[in-house]
């Protein structure tokens, strides 16, 4: 009875969010739209450029593209590893062991402290060429490669961080495997299905849903990182761990060119919603909801 | 037996694994009592002798701030901004969940939508509203946000948990005549709690370890958090960087996450788990 009558208490109490959403979401974007047409700068007001920005990132910034392919990169070896290992885990786990709580605590620990600072400090410590990690290679004969100062080793390193942090795919991955239907299984077994055709036709398809979520938060995450390479690499050697990131970082506020950061800015968000569309559209063909909708 | 044997190296493998994974923090532990030639010297995982000298310097910080200083900063930045989200999150969501308002289907789409909405592409017209407004070098920036709910995922998870419980319980609440505010404090609210611990979770956690803001907004070392403490103690020692002491001070910085995970884990893998499966 309260509902319809009291409509204007339900707009007093989402005011908060709409003074949010207009002064702090939907005004940034459309005056980063505008600076991105600008040379913008803090300390200046602007002058109007038209596509200058834009032209400029695609054929005369060579830290643009190299960024882009970084970026592209680190979510593309990253993400698949993060979640591939999440699933591994979890399907052990999944096996009725004992204290199962205790084991999802530990393998969660890194996710709640990954993106720190005092984490990626670690990371920098362990890796260094003198580091603990090598030293430990050193035992079993293995000369470690110099993962901070190599360029083909510097992002692997990166990488490593994040997937370190696969606990939060886990879980997810975890309560999905808890909500299939034994009787699924049961049934397989009397038709004499085998345990990978099992994973294949029963467990794989069934996890579709989580798979889907995972992907899309993962790959929205991963192509915005900054904390890991700034710690860790300062977006070397060579531009090597230079994430997109990192680049409207010190666009922005080393250079204060604001306008053409602006315009990076955009590059990223078009590049994540075209990612995040393509993944809703072929969602359809392996994305499977057990709820009737199929 | 099969099956047995199969039970077994499950368990090998989760234990090894599992202190694989935990390893770094595990030695990061013992590293913050080795002296620094040590640190390089030898790999035994347990130090020589335990000393205390790498927490009792790297306490001291840069010397004119020591790092009670750096924790009280990073109290005042979280403690009121995740006090600002819970009140205003919560609040939103009732309204989104209980309430029918002209373009309500419109508004809502929005807020879900702004879940997509990247960081980077807000933030330099963000940088310079606060700006002109004289929040930079202040906690602003970190409160604002919080008290005008721009944390969409926070507020749907909310929305999803409302969406869970009996309208009648609002029904009778206004037959014994509270107000639509009343219904939501007493009623709702403390029903919500496992809700609004996994909001208090998730919000501290991020903003404990948040780096980028922290960089952009604060520049006097004076209002200097845990993070921005951190790399500064990294990044302006020379040649001899004191890495014991580094460690140990990252390690104090972890603390507190901690400590918020094991007592209010029930409820974490709840609000994990909240927003996505049952979606």
């Amino acid at each position: 009875m309260g509902y319809s009558k009291n409509w204007k208490w339900g707009m007093i109490f989402i005011l908060p969010w709409f003074l949010g959403f207009c002064i702090l979401q939907a005004y940034p974007l459309i005056m980063s739209l505008y600076y991105s047409f600008t040379d913008f700068s803090i300390l200046g007001s602007g002058d109007f450029v038209g596509l200058d920005n834009y032209i400029r990132l695609f054929t005369k910034d060579k830290y643009f593209i190299k960024s882009l392919t970084v970026t592209f990169k680190y979510a593309l070896i990253s993400v698949p590893m993060k979640l591939l290992m999440a699933l591994i885990v979890a399907m052990i786990l999944n096996m009725k062991l004992k204290a199962i709580n205790l084991f999802r605590t530990v393998y969660y620990l890194p996710s709640i402290m990954g993106g720190s600072v005092a984490i990626s400090i670690l990371w920098k410590f362990m890796f260094m060429k003198e580091g603990m990690v090598n030293g430990f290679l050193g035992i079993f004969g293995i000369e470690g490669p110099d993962w901070l100062g190599n360029q083909n080793m510097s992002l692997i390193t990166i990488c490593l961080l994040v997937v370190w942090q696969f606990g939060s795919s886990m879980v997810l991955f975890l309560a999905g495997l808890q909500n299939i239907p034994t009787d699924l299984y049961e049934a397989a077994d009397m038709d004499g299905a085998g345990k990978i055709m099992q994973f294949f036709k029963i467990t794989l398809p069934m996890l579709t849903p989580v798979i889907f979520f995972n992907l899309i938060m993962q790959i929205i995450h991963a192509l915005q990182e900054f904390t890991s390479a700034a710690i860790i690499t300062g977006g070397g050697p060579n531009h090597a761990t230079y994430l997109m990131g990192v680049k409207i970082y010190e666009d922005a506020f080393r250079s204060l060119k604001m306008g053409y950061a602006s315009a990076t800015s955009w590059v990223l968000f078009v590049i994540i919603l075209l990612i995040t569309m393509l993944i809703f559209r072929s969602s359809d063909a392996w994305v499977f909801y057990n709820d009737g909708r199929d | 037996m099969k099956k047995h044997m199969k039970l077994t190296w499950a368990y090998i493998f989760v234990i090894v694994f599992g202190l694989i994974m935990i390893f770094p923090l595990i030695w990061m532990f013992f590293a913050t009592f080795k002296d620094n030639k040590e640190l390089f010297g030898s790999l035994t995982i347990l130090p020589k002798a335990f000393s205390l000298e790498p927490y009792i310097n790297g306490w001291k910080g840069s010397g004119q701030f020591t790092y009670l200083t750096f924790f009280a900063n990073t109290f005042k930045l979280v403690v009121p901004t995740v006090a600002f989200t819970v009140l205003s999150t919560g609040i939103v969501a009732y309204g989104f969940a209980r309430f029918n308002f002209p373009a309500k289907r419109i508004l809502f789409g929005l807020m879900i939508s702004t879940m997509m909405l990247p960081d980077a592409v807000i933030m330099i017209p963000r940088y310079v509203l606060y700006n002109k407004l004289g929040w930079v070098d202040t906690y602003f920036p970190f409160w604002v946000p919080g008290l005008l709910a721009c944390y969409p995922f926070l507020i749907f998870q909310q929305i999803q948990f409302l969406r869970g419980l009996p309208r009648e319980l609002d029904e009778s609440a206004y037959m014994d005549g509270c107000n639509p505010f009343m219904v939501y404090a007493r009623i709702l609210m403390p029903l919500l709690k496992p809700c609004i611990f996994s909001v208090i979770i998730f919000q501290t956690l991020w903003r404990w370890n948040d780096y980028f803001n922290n960089l952009i907004y604060i520049s006097s070392v004076k209002k200097f958090t845990l993070s921005l403490a951190l790399k500064m103690s990294i990044d302006s020692q020379g040649a001899s960087t004191p890495w014991n002491q580094i460690m140990a001070m990252s390690l104090l910085s972890l603390i507190p996450p901690i400590l918020l995970y094991f007592f209010a884990q029930k409820y974490f893998v709840e609000g994990v788990t909240a927003g996505s499966i049952k979606g």
